[in-house]
């Protein structure tokens, strides 16, 4: 009986700033909609086949967002920190890649011990080689980092360790830029192998021939353009494996959701943690080499845009969500392509971090995000 | 002996939790550590299993020295710990919450024979494999923490308040499975509010009083202290 009186006396919760905000967001949210339908509408009936092609190059970028947003948002799911320093262990990926393939010609090694192979055939197991060292250099640097600098700061509050995340990076890139080590300069990337471009118009698929141009109304794509797509759908089909599947992915998230508990099951928490930094740092260094084989120009800063975007991507599919980070880094990729298709090329990097602003005010969860508990 | 606490000492920051408490366990004893709220049973159990660190005194398992030993591997010595309140893992569903509970063992075949044996207790379980544990009612999640505690084939399981929120059939049924338990071998440190029920059913037990053991004893001669009977017994 007491209880109930202090409650009805208690004031209501003023639920009215919020829903207002909310109306506006709403509102706002169609608006835009509605231009953006405009827009592309005519854009399409305008030009269709201009129109596939930026698709196209928005999905490139898009599936190289999805090998970096996997690893914020995994690593975002099981210590609840943003890994600033994850951009640029794509960079680094990229930067091994190149010394493999410029300075060793790696990607030959399997045509020195068995001089019979095909050619074909020497170049494709010649660049998994280069991108598996690539990636593993990659899960060396970020379980070093993640033991040196962010373990040490786990029962810390979590602003401490963010931080450090943001200094990680800046020293990354600094000390890369540093002229004995990768040097500040745009170098331009050897690519293991050759790209190789083919267009589609009226009368079926053509390739196309070095230093001639397709004609104005066909479809262009690439030998580099399949490989990342498939490549990025396999890494995540093989994270959803892994996640859903396997005892380590069970593993990873008992100990998201409760590490002390998850540590009275047997579970070496720490080993967890650094597990899931290595296969995001993996992930990132495949992203990174395919990155460069694709615009084939590498720099020390190169990992700082498409690490914000990824992280973008993450936060607008929710972060912690797998599938979310596939689908936001998609949705990212089209809204750059289509801005610099569209509107202008400066622009791109404006678009994405608005999207960024729009989805913290409309709604911080993401796609595919729940409301946080409030209790974790 | 199976277990030997000697004279454990546990702070939180300057709150002195355990004042020197030593008790042991024999192998194949069902034994209740019984007292009020705060007197410190979960964090003695948190200390055995090693969550927490005592700043002195040491915990012997089977003659081995576990006092600094990680809660991770505590649990491979043959320790389960199903701690208070439940801590399903809500995202986990029943299924891959058993299998986390056996996440020590590695032979497919063991684990399918060990959850066939939770499901032989708790059949609830059985029907509800692939909902997520925080979907579970209440009582339905106590039977999952404990099958779950069951999992990892443990010589000793730490039960720490096993019939909270359960009705009182449950609450009859759950003492009889800890009792089906221990008579398969496997010895049992019990806490529980229900200190009649928990007397009941165990060999020997502790009182706790502030981070002090006060009393100990056979089940009966402490059911039956008069003391006990109108501090914990409501008699
Ligand atoms: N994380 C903590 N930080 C600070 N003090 C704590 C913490 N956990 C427990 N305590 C304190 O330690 C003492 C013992 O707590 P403990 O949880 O062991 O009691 P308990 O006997 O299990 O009680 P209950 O029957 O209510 O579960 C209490 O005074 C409690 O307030
Ligand atoms: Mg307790």
């Amino acid at each position: 009986m007491q209880n109930t009186l202090v409650e009805q006396n208690s004031p209501p919760v003023d639920l009215k700033p919020r829903m207002s905000l909310a109306w506006v967001g709403k509102a706002f949210l169609i608006a835009l909609s509605l231009l953006i339908v405009y827009l592309l509408g005519t854009n399409l009936a305008k030009n269709p086949s201009l129109f596939a092609n930026i698709i196209l190059s928005g999905l490139q970028m898009g599936f190289v967002y999805a090998m970096i947003a996997l690893g914020y948002t995994m690593v975002y799911g099981i210590v609840k920190l943003i890994n600033f320093a994850h951009g640029d262990v794509f960079m680094v990926g990229a930067f091994v890649s190149y010394y493999l393939v410029y300075r060793f010609n790696f990607q030959n090694w399997p045509a020195l011990f068995f001089p019979d192979m095909p050619p074909m055939v020497v170049v494709v197991i010649g660049t998994i080689s280069v991108i598996i060292i690539a990636m593993i250099v990659c899960v060396l640097l970020a379980t070093t980092i993640e033991r040196v600098a962010y373990k040490p700061l786990r029962n810390a509050p979590r602003i401490a360790a963010l931080i450090t995340a943001i200094g990680v990076s800046f020293f990354l890139e600094f000390f890369g830029a540093l002229n004995f080590v990768f040097s500040p300069r745009f170098i331009p990337y050897t690519r293991p192998f050759e790209v190789v471009a083919w267009y589609i118009d009226g009368s079926g698929i053509h390739s196309i021939v070095a230093g001639t141009q397709p004609p104005a109304n066909a479809i262009t794509f690439s030998n580099i353009f399949l490989i990342i797509m498939i490549v990025s759908i396999l890494v995540q089909i093989f994270l959803q494996f892994l996640v859903k599947q396997t005892k380590m992915g069970i593993a990873m998230r008992a100990v998201s959701y409760d590490k002390p508990t998850a540590r009275l099951m047997g579970i070496n928490v720490d080993q967890v943690i650094s597990f899931t930094f290595a296969i995001g740092a993996a992930f990132a260094g495949l992203g990174g080499v395919l990155y460069a084989i694709a615009y084939s120009s590498i720099n020390t800063q190169m990992g700082i845009l498409p690490g914000l975007k990824a992280f973008v991507a993450a936060v607008l599919g929710g972060i912690g969500s797998i599938p979310g980070a596939f689908v936001g880094a998609l949705i990212m990729g089209q809204a750059e392509a289509l801005t610099m298709g569209f509107i202008s090329t400066p622009m791109r990097d404006a678009v994405a971090f608005a999207i960024l602003i729009i989805v913290l005010l409309v709604r911080p969860t993401g796609i595919f995000g729940e409301p946080e508990n409030e209790k974790a | 002996m199976l277990l030997d606490v000697k004279n454990l000492n546990v702070y939180y920051g300057a709150i002195h939790a355990l004042q020197g408490i030593s008790f042991h366990i024999e192998e194949g004893e069902i034994v209740s550590l019984i007292g009020a709220n705060g007197a410190g049973k979960s964090t003695t159990l948190r200390t055995i299993s090693g969550i927490l660190r005592p700043r002195s005194g040491s915990v012997h398992f089977k003659g081995e020295d576990i006092t600094t030993t990680p809660a991770e591997q505590i649990v491979r010595r043959g320790i389960s710990h199903v701690p208070e309140g439940r801590k399903i893992f809500a995202p986990l569903t029943v299924r891959e919450n058993l299998e986390m509970g056996a996440y020590t063992r590695d032979d497919p075949d063991e684990i399918q024979k060990s959850m066939d044996r939770v499901f032989v207790s708790f059949p609830r379980l059985k029907e509800r494999l692939n909902q997520l544990g925080g979907t579970l009612s209440g009582g339905e999640q106590q039977m999952l923490a404990t099958g779950r505690g069951m999992m990892s084939k443990p010589s000793l399981i730490l039960l720490d308040e096993p019939s909270m929120g359960l009705s009182p059939i449950l609450v009859e049924e759950i003492f009889n499975i800890i009792k089906e338990i221990n008579s398969q071998g496997t010895s049992i440190l019990l806490v529980e509010q229900n200190a009649l029920m928990a007397l009941s059913i165990s060999n020997r037990a502790y009182v706790l009083e502030t981070g002090r053991i006060v009393l100990e004893g056979n089940a009966d001669d402490i059911k039956n202290n008069p003391q006990v009977k109108s501090a914990y017994l409501g008699i």
